[in-house]
């Protein structure tokens, strides 16, 4: 005799109490607070601000406790969180230039204005453990910064090269409205703002890979850094009553100016070209990443060959969203009794049928 | 760096939360936006708020307006996984009702771990009455079936759909697509399945088989059987579908023309079963296949669990049931 | 003084939207909506409550002359909608029609484009009587067989116009039809007869 599988509601109560045990792990060992996270794991938490499209340390922190650790998932609590959010306009456009800057390298020029700024990096460091980590107490502390003169403001080495004309232009700002992929449809062609939102809260694995393809020759752009600069930088807003810009406070964000080649066409002369890349936080990767693959989606403005998967804004931005890549994966541990019922009922009908044949042939 | 974490504005992160102010500017209190705890009283009727539901609305508008075409939406994130419902979900929450009754299936079971899932999420945040049993339904949301029972005039069908487009395994861009529909063009589909004839024999697609709505646009069922196709057609209730990893809603109105795509010589055809429901007798239903050991032995039983659960409770039984 | 919106915004936009979707999805048969609303004159409660419940700033909304001429009416309408007012009917998401006896030619409205026919302007008139009966002949999609409604008054070049409407389909506009208390609906996909 059959039991029909029943108790649906309680095994999932079941397992989500399991789940919040097994979330906190041995009760013997100390409870992460949501500032150990925040401060510690700040390259993390900054991660999951940049995918989630949210810049709430905060709450990023606690997404991260809450899932786990497991990035993907704290992304898509703080996107949950961030969808139910009035809004009550834009910023005005952050102004990079004017970056209180931790971290600032050009691979273009070996001395620029306002210098080459080392910052916090691994960059240098040797990849062995520290098991000194291990136990708890003070690092050394960190040589003070000289004050810079010319810290008000340090000008992006494309706009220096943009004195020469040696480098396109950055388009001006128009005016016209910029789209919000959160709040419209993207449809199909679409413009430079909407790729460079996407690419922005993209998966970063997804974009560094592609990014990776295109140096090894799928949509090579022959990029150099002209500058990657990571620091704070004021969000201002202006609303509607007032008319003029109040500041609401600042975000840290990494910028990733690329300068490409271009052999220039019949109209444009030989110059360089750019490739752009932003991310909240530190995150050098995704903003270099992020950069490469702005401008291989280019190469159709510009009249190069369309050859591969980094050059092709349906797949590059259909693919990049974690969420969405993970849901559809995970999605398959759903049920599909009626659909795989369906394929049984075919493929043993089309064996029969494949036997029949053979019986009619012997 | 730290010091950029001192500009957050305010030591507690509850604190932090701007006002809610009605609904985007438009005037009347509505309750308090998503806190950070997670009361469902802090969330919205069915949880989206009001301009979401707007503009879920006004493509659900257009989407019955133009049968079978598919309106491309904003779809929002949700408290669940894209791929397990969400646009489904997005579609119910926006049509909700204080009054409405909601039923929720997957694979025809009301007792699937996402079916329960997504009927508790409306009842704590919509507070609707749920229901198991498809003729008190006014609203069902479902994933990959078509009740068994007739549904009336009084009941609108929500489909959670994956893939909305019907040409994307053909063809995976969707500026071609979007042309194919706009002409009509829709030669490649018939070349598909004709390769499938040629090939087998037969049509070789069991699962999410294309249809054309009332004579214009060839619509995915989402991954229903073939068997639930005919359901479709002439249908008395609203069929609404929601695609929310791929922003798409469609819809096809009551009493509306649903053929699944043939041939002449090779008319659709649905799956039959060999035999009755093991547990309630029925014939002509949707059968899931259980498997009973390991040696292989098999049971059938209805795919539909309200259906097999009135069956029985109106005294049919099968070969494994019990009187 | 500005009137008052929905007392209930959430509930009240909620009716308002289930009465409109199955009038649109069932072409002929005739919905009640009791909005409670008292807007500006000339603006009638039925057209301020589908106005309520579906415009917001992402959609542009064509007022015509007799409603365009009341600055209470754009007023409480721009109070409750947040929605930009346009003169441009081949703009409009939203055109409502207080006159239906002067409603322009459908044609000047917009129709959607092939790639989008969602891109069209909802028409949404308010008559002085609209009732099951004879009138307009209507079958296609929502409708079982055929359904009969009776309008006054019919908007100038009604029938035809519908007909060469839902000629073009699937471009075109569609209509939702009021009258105190009650709404039907009159989408593209519906073919008109006489």
């Amino acid at each position: 005799m059959y039991v029909a599988v029943k108790g649906g509601e309680a095994a999932i109560d079941n397992a989500h109490r399991l789940l919040a045990e097994v979330r906190r792990g041995d009760p013997a060992v100390p409870e992460l607070t949501v500032a150990q996270i925040r401060e510690q794991m700040a390259l993390l938490v900054d991660r999951v601000m940049a995918e989630g499209s949210l810049n709430d340390p905060d709450l990023a922190a606690l997404a991260l406790k809450q899932a786990r650790g497991d990035v993907v998932e704290a992304v898509f609590l703080v996107r949950a969180f961030r969808t139910t959010l009035p809004r009550f306009g834009a910023s005005v456009p952050l102004d990079t230039g004017r970056m209180t800057l931790s971290r600032r390298i050009s691979a273009t020029f070996k001395d620029l204005p306002g210098g080459q700024v080392l910052g916090p990096t691994f960059d240098y460091t040797h990849r062995l453990v520290d098991f000194a980590l291990a136990a708890e107490g003070a690092p050394e502390p960190a040589a003070e910064a000289e004050p810079r003169e010319d810290a008000a403001a340090t000008p992006r080495v494309t706009d220096l090269l943009g004195r020469d004309g040696l480098i396109e232009p950055s388009p001006p700002d128009d005016g016209s409205p910029l789209g919000d992929i959160t709040r419209e449809p993207v449809d199909f062609p679409c413009d430079r703002a909407t790729r460079l939102q996407a690419l922005a809260r993209g998966d970063e694995g997804f974009i560094l890979a592609l990014g990776y393809a295109t140096q090894r020759g799928y949509g090579r752009t022959h990029p150099f850094v002209g500058e990657v600069r990571v620091g704070t930088v004021a969000v201002e807003f202006v609303p509607e009553e007032l008319g003029f810009p109040v500041p609401l406070g600042a975000v840290q964000a990494t910028e990733c100016q690329m300068v490409n080649q271009f052999h220039g066409s019949r109209t444009v002369p030989p110059q360089f070209t750019r490739g752009y890349g932003l991310v909240f936080g530190q995150s050098e990767r995704k903003a270099m990443a992020m950069a490469l693959v702005d401008r291989a989606l280019r190469a159709g403005e510009l009249g190069e060959p369309l050859a591969s998967p980094a050059q092709d804004q349906e797949f590059v931005l259909a693919h990049c969203d974690s969420l969405q890549a993970t849901g559809f994966v995970e999605h398959l541990k759903l049920p599909h009794y009626v659909d795989f019922q369906a394929e049984l009922e075919l493929v043993r009908r089309m064996r029969a049928e494949f036997e029949d044949r053979r019986e009619v042939a012997e | 760096m730290s010091d950029m974490r001192e500009f957050r504005p305010g030591a507690d992160p509850s604190s932090r939360l701007p006002p809610r102010s009605g609904d985007d500017g438009v005037a009347g209190a509505l309750p308090p936006q998503a806190g950070r705890g997670d009361e469902a009283s802090a969330y919205n009727f069915a949880y989206l708020d009001e301009g979401t539901k707007r503009m879920i609305r006004r493509a659900l508008l257009k989407a019955v307006a133009v049968p079978g075409y598919q309106v491309p939406f904003a779809s929002r994130e949700m408290p669940m996984p894209y791929g397990w419902g969400t646009g489904g979900v997005q579609v119910t929450a926006a049509i909700l009702g204080r009054s409405d009754v909601l039923k929720v299936i997957d694979q025809g079971a009301d007792d699937t771990t996402n079916a329960v899932s997504i009927r508790r999420f409306f009842a704590k945040t919509a507070g609707v009455a749920t229901t198991t049993h498809t003729a008190e339904a006014s609203v069902i949301q479902t994933r990959h079936r078509i009740p068994e029972r007739p549904l009336t005039e009084n009941q609108t069908l929500v489909y959670q759909v994956p893939i909305p487009e019907p040409l994307r395994f053909l063809e995976p861009r969707e500026t071609e697509t979007r042309q194919m529909h706009a002409l009509a063009e829709y030669g490649l589909m018939h070349v598909k399945l004709y390769e499938d004839i040629s090939r087998h024999g037969h049509i070789a697609t069991t699962y999410a088989y294309p249809v054309e709505v009332a004579g214009r646009y060839v619509m995915d069922p989402s991954p229903t059987p073939k068997f639930d196709n005919p359901k479709m057609d002439d249908c008395p209730a609203l069929q609404l579908f929601g695609a929310g990893r791929e922003r798409r809603i469609y819809a096809v109105p009551p009493y509306t023309k649903v053929r699944s795509l043939d041939f002449e010589d090779h008319p659709f055809r649905v799956q039959r079963f060999d035999q009755p429901c093991a547990l309630c007798a029925a014939e002509g239903v949707y059968l899931d296949e259980m498997l009973m050991d390991d040696s292989g032995r098999r049971m059938f039983i209805c795919s539909d669990t309200d259906h097999c659960e009135e069956r029985r409770a109106a005294g049919h039984v099968g070969t494994e049931g019990v009187a | 003084m500005l009137r008052a919106g929905f007392a209930d915004p959430v509930h009240d936009s909620q009716g308002v939207f289930r009465a409109v979707l199955d009038a649109l999805a069932r072409p002929g048969t005739i919905h009640a909506i009791a909005p409670r609303l008292d807007p500006p004159g000339p603006l009638t409660p039925e057209l301020a409550a589908v106005a309520l419940a579906l415009t917001d700033r992402d959609t542009a909304v064509w007022l015509d002359p007799a409603l365009a001429a009341a600055p209470e009416v754009a007023a409480y309408l721009r109070f409750h909608t947040g929605a930009p007012l346009t003169a441009d009917p081949g703009r409009a998401a939203f055109a409502l029609v207080r006159e239906a006896g002067r409603c322009p030619p459908l044609h000047t409205f917009a129709r959607g484009t092939p790639a989008y026919p969602d891109g069209s302007t909802t028409l949404v008139l308010a008559l002085d009587s609209l009732a099951p009966g004879a009138g307009l002949r209507l079958s296609g999609p929502g409708i079982r067989g055929t359904a009969d409604l009776a309008l006054a008054p019919l908007p100038p070049g009604w029938p035809a116009a519908l007909r060469e409407n839902h000629a073009g389909f699937p471009l075109g506009v569609d209509c939702l039809l009021t009258a105190p208390g009650r709404v039907a609906g009159l989408p593209r996909s519906t073919l008109v007869g006489s």
